[in-house]
């Protein structure tokens, strides 16, 4: 692919430069810049509704060796994220299921890179500063255009990656609703395994009139605080009088967290990748897991009747929270993997055998 | 419930003896880091290993250490006397394994109440009878490779029958895949499995999945079933090739976020179905075309690719893994590098890491060089880069073969294509061969099997190269070599400029390397510890320099025949000495099999290229106050003069002093000058030459060339016909590489000072001598300490000699001096002014650590006022060569000029003879029964006579062929006579493969050409390695060994710790 110079501008001044393919001309494109240290997974990461917005830069510095398969093996229908940041992005890709290299896929969709970036100085400055905006400005026309960084990151993006009207999924005898707050395909591959019905909802659909034997609230980008309708749908179905089991993961989770009456937060730099340990607080067990997300649940604002149960072994994070009587529980971390570790893909049974 | 850790004081650790091929240095670096796990939690360590040239059986790092052969009578004996309360199995390779499960299935643990840690002995016997572990896996639902275990050779060729040719042999309980191999044919299967059923009661015989991704997960597993996969590796060469023998990356490039995970899920449900607890590893093949995946094995212990991932990833695998064994939780142990977070989580690599085997195939004569599914190579490299071709190259360098990068690999490789397809040990060379020649990816694919992947990036090397030859040379381009992983000497080549003038441009133009860190996390934490490489993709350093003036250490690169963990002893005594001194202490080394690459044994590691440019980087980036060359071997003693000559301070010894022992010229002028004796010598360059020369001294004479380490291409020549040859067919002389002829005296001893001196003053010295008459190299000698048949007036002039030497060449540090003496007479044959091998030995022997008086000479520190008693001592130490022989098909086992032992062993003894046969057991031979198959040329016979007539007597039954059967029948003894093979069936061969001899004594006639293939001795030779039976082919050793066997008869040695000898230290 034909490159140009380009640079990577982050907010407080400091300048990567790169290369960029040259079909971005000399536009801007800007997002949050966040880090993701996963070794494997740029296809499922680059699908992840949760990146909508984000600029994200991969810590490992070969990315595209084994290609991009078919849109079956996507987290959803397209990338999400606004700009890609690598090392080296590897064209001459191998794999059986490759249909494609990684730089003509976000050619095709008009999404944004830069390679040759020293994207171990980057991520050191995102750790030291937190996250911050940026922009990938190539350097078609002579000096790059400053963009003007905005610290917003938008309220409305949940109703841009949620689905737009509900869903049927598989006939099996258990119904699950399923709240798409933007969610990763993978999870409903993996409710799927069990003998289930699902029906997957918008965020701002009001379920709690409806017959259904478990709920479902998926992951999902942005700030947990600002989902207002999906909050307040929850918390009628906390207070239903026959209370159904919920589960939810990511957002989802922080989202329950909020509707029981907890606290959220931003990370300094999030947890992205597919090695964040986590200890399973009943069983005394450490687990892997595959995260993606910026905020986080305040233990002290977590509600009685609530208890902890995962928590993060690099930073002692709440990872995972509990009902103590009713049937309600959801973690921080991705069960359902792709991209990452599977340690805790039994949690959807957990889920199945409470419906 | 009582904690493990609370019943537990006192550990027995098993060692894993000698290095050899396919069990290295890498148990060391297991060892000790054990040790330190252990001993931080109160734990007493008792250590048995009789590898005197390793770390862990330093003073001061086991609390009792037993240099005693691993063996179940002398381990028996030590439980015991020592009365453990625990054992640990794992950290001694497949030598402690074994011998851990003999302890258990003789109930010698039991009986003793010693309770084996880490993982249980039951799931150790699942994971190593392929039979058990398949079943236990499908048990599971976990596939395996469709296989059958076999115990006859009649079962193997059915089985073999209903999988289809070809199939995969593969023998159990061996190591490094010993007598493994694709079978093509019936005919094949039948010799092959017949001799591997020889050495294993069973063999596989399985599906064969050549060409299939071969991957690896190291695993680790605690008590409350917390388990990870710490790393994954993939071999670029794919199954067929044993992972030994690969080239490797870390972490895998070709598999994608679902095989990655799919592998780690199963690659964790094996170790907990198994049982594991601490560390193990699980091989997977994987098909490319639609990722189908059967497990191959996995390794319930420390092994040579955990020692690998540790160094890949920083995660200090067996230091954890011990911890584990005494009942820690992963999330109670710190994590080392970061110190914030803990060691329950999996490290993310935000670099690549190559591997890259180290072969010595060239050191066998008549050895094949064709790589396959057992292991060959004695050593490896590891090199970390941000991109494959810069870690590539720079591992190709580390290797110390004589190439720069791809571009400049000294051979040319007449039939690539060949090479490429059967593969050998320079397949990557005869790939880039052909890339270069236009070759496509996928033609060479089709060859080789290997991924088009990794392929691709060598080819865009080879174009990249092509860019290099021709644009001009801006800095945009300087760069893009540099991010290709070309050094300075190799784009200099290139562009007809010399290595100096690319430095200086590129230093001009900025182009330097950044200095990154590896911290487990991807840069998610910060921090704490020291662990460094370098990388052009980058536009920063992670780290600023040191803040007081450091001091450099180079280690000892890769390990090689000549070159092995002694050194990397030395480098580390020199570290620990420095640092107890107040010195910061940088420590450069390519070999992750060592103990010096461990962050914690500097202040600063740089995991890199020991090459004149990147030590400069280094030393220029670190304002380093010095240099240290002489602790390294040969490699790093070798930048000694360039470095000098740029102005970089060397710590110790003069350049040119340095120079002056290795320049044979100036050095021989030198002995001349001080009236020190030397065997005739002459560097020639034509052939009328050498042979004027030979004819001036008399034959036989030795011939190498200048500048070597361990003697390559060297040898003895016996007649003007064989000279004639030999001048011919290496096709090495000329004006530019002139050969070094020199005379060769017979039936002579030698003997060998290793000394430290300060300013030119000897401070301690030690003298060993050889067991074996001259003409073995120093590296194969049995060598005994002090000397127990030396003339009085011989050491005292050895002493003198070696102060003169001294004083004249001004020596501060270490240096070692080969003699040869003939009667009274004393010839200097050669000398080093660097650590030798035998540092270790002498220093552990007498007590007295000759690299921590070598240091403190160097840094300028007094020096105890003392005088060091060294020969008069209450007991006598042998070494004892560990040879490797039965790895390399082929290779004729005598040991003569050329050094061929992969490593060695110690053992202290009260007198001569049991020091002497403890040592030899030491290398894991044994003798099991009284049958003694003798073949002795000529000249020889006589001087074993007597031992065998005492033989004879005390009830041996002895096998003999024709000169030697008649010869014992004239003499009176009776024996049986053995055919050779040449002679009929059955013959001696029938002996040997039906082990109806337990011991084989074969000296042949010094004059006789080794590798001889046709020849009858090299035939019988090598089927006693085949077979496994003792072969002694040496005239002094055979005499010493037959008065053992007398000396010993029924009688067992005691086994006594170190510390009960070396009594000043009590």
């Amino acid at each position: 692919m034909t490159m140009q110079a380009s640079s990577l501008l982050l907010k407080n001044k400091t300048v990567f430069p790169g290369w960029s393919p040259a079909w971005q001309k000399n536009k801007v494109f800007s997002g949050e810049v966040v880090f993701n240290t996963g070794m494997t997974g740029y296809v499922e990461s680059l699908t992840d509704p949760s990146y909508t917005n984000q600029i994200l830069v991969f810590t490992y510095p070969l990315i595209g060796n084994y290609g991009v398969p078919g849109p079956r093996r996507w987290e959803s229908k397209k990338i999400h994220v606004s700009g890609v940041v690598v090392g080296s992005a590897v064209e001459t890709w191998n794999h059986y299921e490759g249909r494609g290299s990684l730089t003509s896929w976000l050619q095709s969709q008009q999404v944004p890179l830069i390679t040759g970036v020293d994207t171990r100085a980057l991520t050191r400055i995102l750790r030291g500063h937190g996250t911050m905006p940026g922009a990938i400005v190539s350097h078609a026309k002579g000096a790059p255009r400053l963009p003007i960084f905005n610290d917003e990151i938008g309220t409305d993006l949940m109703k841009a990656v949620s689905i737009k009207r509900p869903r049927i999924y598989g006939s099996g005898p258990k119904k699950i609703i399923v709240v798409d707050c933007g969610m990763k395909e993978n999870i409903i591959r993996s409710l799927l395994r069990f003998p289930v019905t699902i029906k997957r909802v918008p965020y701002d659909y009001d379920y709690t009139r409806e017959s259904f034997d478990g709920l479902f609230v998926s992951n999902g980008p942005g700030d947990p605080a600002d989902c207002r309708a999906t909050i307040e749908i929850l918390q009628k179905a906390l207070s239903l009088k026959n209370p159904r089991p919920i589960f939810g993961i990511c957002l989802g989770s922080q989202l329950l967290a909020i509707a029981a009456g907890a606290k959220t937060y931003k990370l300094p730099f999030g947890h992205r990748g597919h090695n964040q340990p986590c200890l399973e607080l009943n069983t005394g067990r450490g687990v892997v897991t595959s995260q993606n997300h910026g905020y986080a649940v305040d233990e002290a604002s977590i509600p009685v009747g609530w208890q902890v149960t995962y928590r993060n072994l690099n930073d002692g994070s709440v990872e995972g929270l509990a009902h103590a009587t009713q049937p309600f529980f959801s973690v921080q971390f991705h069960p359902e993997a792709a991209p990452g570790p599977t340690d805790t893909k039994d949690l959807f049974e957990k889920f199945f055998a409470l419906l | 419930m009582k904690r493990i850790k609370d019943t537990i004081k006192k550990v027995l650790l098993l060692g894993s003896g000698g290095l050899r091929i396919g069990q290295a240095g890498e148990f060391d670096y297991s060892g000790s880091q054990a040790i330190k796990a252990l001993k931080q939690e109160g734990i007493r360590v008792v250590l048995v290993n009789p590898n005197i040239a390793t770390v862990q059986t330093d003073q001061g790092a086991a609390d009792t250490l037993y240099l005693e052969p691993l063996n179940l009578a002398t381990v028996t004996k030590i439980i015991a006397k020592e009365k453990p309360d625990g054992i640990l199995l794992a950290f001694g390779g497949q030598t402690a394994l074994n011998l851990g499960l003999a302890l258990e299935a003789k109930g010698v643990l039991k009986k003793y109440g010693v309770l084996v840690l880490g993982t249980p002995v039951a799931s150790i016997r699942l994971t190593e009878d392929r039979e058990l572990f398949k079943r236990a896996l499908e048990s599971i639902n976990i596939k395996t490779p469709f296989s059958f275990a076999v115990t006859t050779t009649e079962e193997a060729m059915r089985s073999a029958k209903k999988i289809g040719y070809p199939v995969m042999l593969r023998a159990g309980y061996s190591l490094g895949g010993l007598g493994s191999g694709k079978i093509s044919s019936e005919q094949e299967l039948k010799t092959r499995a017949a001799e591997a059923l020889h050495n294993a009661p069973q063999i596989l015989i399985e599906e064969y999945l050549a060409g299939w991704k071969e991957i690896e997960y190291e695993v680790i597993r605690d008590k409350s079933d917390t388990t990870l996969a710490i790393c994954n590796m993939e071999n670029m060469d794919p199954m067929g090739i044993h992972t030994g023998e690969s080239i490797v990356v870390a972490p895998s490039q070709t598999l994608t976020n679902k095989e990655f995970h799919q592998l780690r899920e199963v690659s964790l449900a094996v170790a907990r179905r198994i049982g594991l607890l601490g560390e193990g590893n699980v091989q997977f093949a994987l098909n490319p075309k639609n990722g189908d995946y059967r497990v191959i094995e996995m390794n319930a212990r420390l092994s040579r690719s955990s020692a690998l991932a540790s160094k890949a990833t920083g995660y200090p695998l067996a230091y954890v893994a011990a911890k584990l064994a005494i009942g820690k939780r992963l999330a109670e142990i710190p994590n080392s590098i970061t110190k914030k977070t803990t060691s329950c989580f999996e490290p993310a690599l935000d670099y690549i890491v190559v591997k890259f085997p180290r072969w010595d195939l060239i050191k066998f004569q008549a050895a094949s060089r064709v790589i396959g599914s057992e292991m060959k190579s004695v050593g490896e490299v590891m090199a970390i880069g941000r991109s494959f071709p810069e870690a590539l190259q720079k591992a190709v360098r580390m290797l110390n073969i004589g190439g720069s990068g791809l571009t400049d690999y000294p051979h040319t490789i007449a039939d690539a294509p060949d090479e490429i397809g059967r593969a050998t040990d320079r397949r990557l060379f005869a790939i880039y061969q052909e890339l270069r020649s236009g070759t496509s990816v996928a033609t060479i694919a089709d060859w080789s099997q290997i991924n088009p992947w990794f392929l691709e990036q060598l080819a865009s090397v080879a174009s990249f190269e092509k860019k290099l030859r021709r644009s001009k040379l801006t800095t945009e381009l300087l760069r893009s070599a540099k991010h290709y992983g070309f050094s300075d000497k190799a784009i200099g080549q290139l562009r007809r400029r010399s290595e100096e003038s690319i430095r200086q441009a590129r230093l001009t133009a900025g182009v330097i390397p950044a200095i990154k860190q590896i911290d487990t996390l991807a840069g998610e934490f910060p921090a704490e510890t020291n662990y460094l490489y370098t990388t052009y993709h980058a536009s920063e350093h992670d780290i600023a320099p040191s803040q007081s003036k450091p001091l450099i250490i180079l280690g000892s690169g890769p390990y090689c025949i000549g070159s092995s963990v002694e050194f990397d002893w030395c480098a580390v005594n020199t570290a620990r000495t420095a640092r107890a001194l107040g010195r910061q202490v940088v420590m450069i080394n390519s070999n992750p099999e060592t103990v010096s690459t461990d962050y914690d044994e500097s202040d600063r590691l740089y995991f890199e290229e020991l090459t004149l440019e990147r030590v400069r980087d280094i030393a220029d980036f670190e304002g380093a106050d010095g240099i240290v060359v002489s602790v390294g071997g040969q490699i790093a003693n070798n930048l000694a003069l360039p470095l000098a000559r740029l102005g970089y301070a060397l710590l110790g010894t003069a350049a040119e002093s340095i120079d002056q022992a290795e320049d044979r010229e100036k050095f021989s002028s030198l002995l001349n000058k001080l009236n020190i004796d030397q065997p005739d010598w002459e560097k020639v360059s034509t052939a009328p030459k050498a042979e004027s020369f030979a004819r001036r001294v008399g034959y036989p004479i030795l011939v190498r060339p200048s500048y070597v380490l361990s003697g390559a291409a060297m040898q003895t020549i016996h007649s003007p016909e064989k000279l004639a040859e030999y001048l011919r067919s290496e096709g090495i002389i000329s004006q530019e590489h002139p050969v070094v002829i020199s005379q060769f005296i017979t039936n002579a001893k030698e003997l060998e000072i290793d000394a430290v001196a300060a300013h030119g003053q000897v401070i301690i010295e030690a003298i060993s001598e050889h067991i074996e008459n001259a003409g073995v190299h120093s590296g194969d000698a049995t060598i005994v300490l002090p000397p127990q048949r030396l003339y009085l007036e011989t050491i005292r002039r050895a002493k003198q000699i070696t102060r003169q030497v001294a004083a004249a060449l001004k020596i501060s540090g270490p240096f070692n001096i080969q003699f040869i003496a003939k009667n009274n007479d004393l010839k200097v044959i050669e000398c080093n002014l660097r650590a030798s091998r035998s540092f270790p030995f002498v220093s552990k022997v007498t007590g007295y650590n000759f690299i921590d008086l070598a240091t403190r000479v160097i840094l300028g520190e007094p020096l105890p006022q003392r005088t060091f008693e060294t020969l008069e001592l209450d007991y006598v130490a042998v070494k004892t060569p560990q040879f490797s022989y039965s790895r390399i098909k082929g290779a004729d086992p005598v040991a003569r000029v050329e050094m061929a032992s992969t490593g060695e062993v110690a053992v202290i003894g009260k007198n001569y003879l049991e020091a002497f046969y403890k040592s030899w057991q030491a290398t894991e031979q044994f003798v099991i029964g009284k049958r003694l198959l003798v073949s002795i040329c000529n000249t020889h016979k006589p001087r074993l006579l007597e031992s065998l007539r005492m033989l004879a007597e005390l009830g041996w039954e002895l096998y003999a062929t024709d000169g030697t059967h008649e010869f014992l029948t004239n003499n009176g003894i009776s024996a049986r006579f053995a055919k050779k093979a040449s002679e009929g069936e059955p013959n001696l061969l029938d002996l040997i493969q039906n082990r109806q001899v337990d011991l084989v004594i074969n000296i042949p006639n010094g004059s006789a050409r080794h590798g001889l293939s046709g020849s009858d001795g090299y035939q019988q030779r090598r089927a006693t390695i085949d077979h496994q039976v003792p072969l002694i082919t040496n005239l002094q050793l055979a005499e010493l060994f037959l008065r053992c066997l007398i000396a010993f008869h029924n009688t067992t040695l005691p086994a006594r710790p170190w510390h009960s000898y070396i009594t000043h230290l009590n």
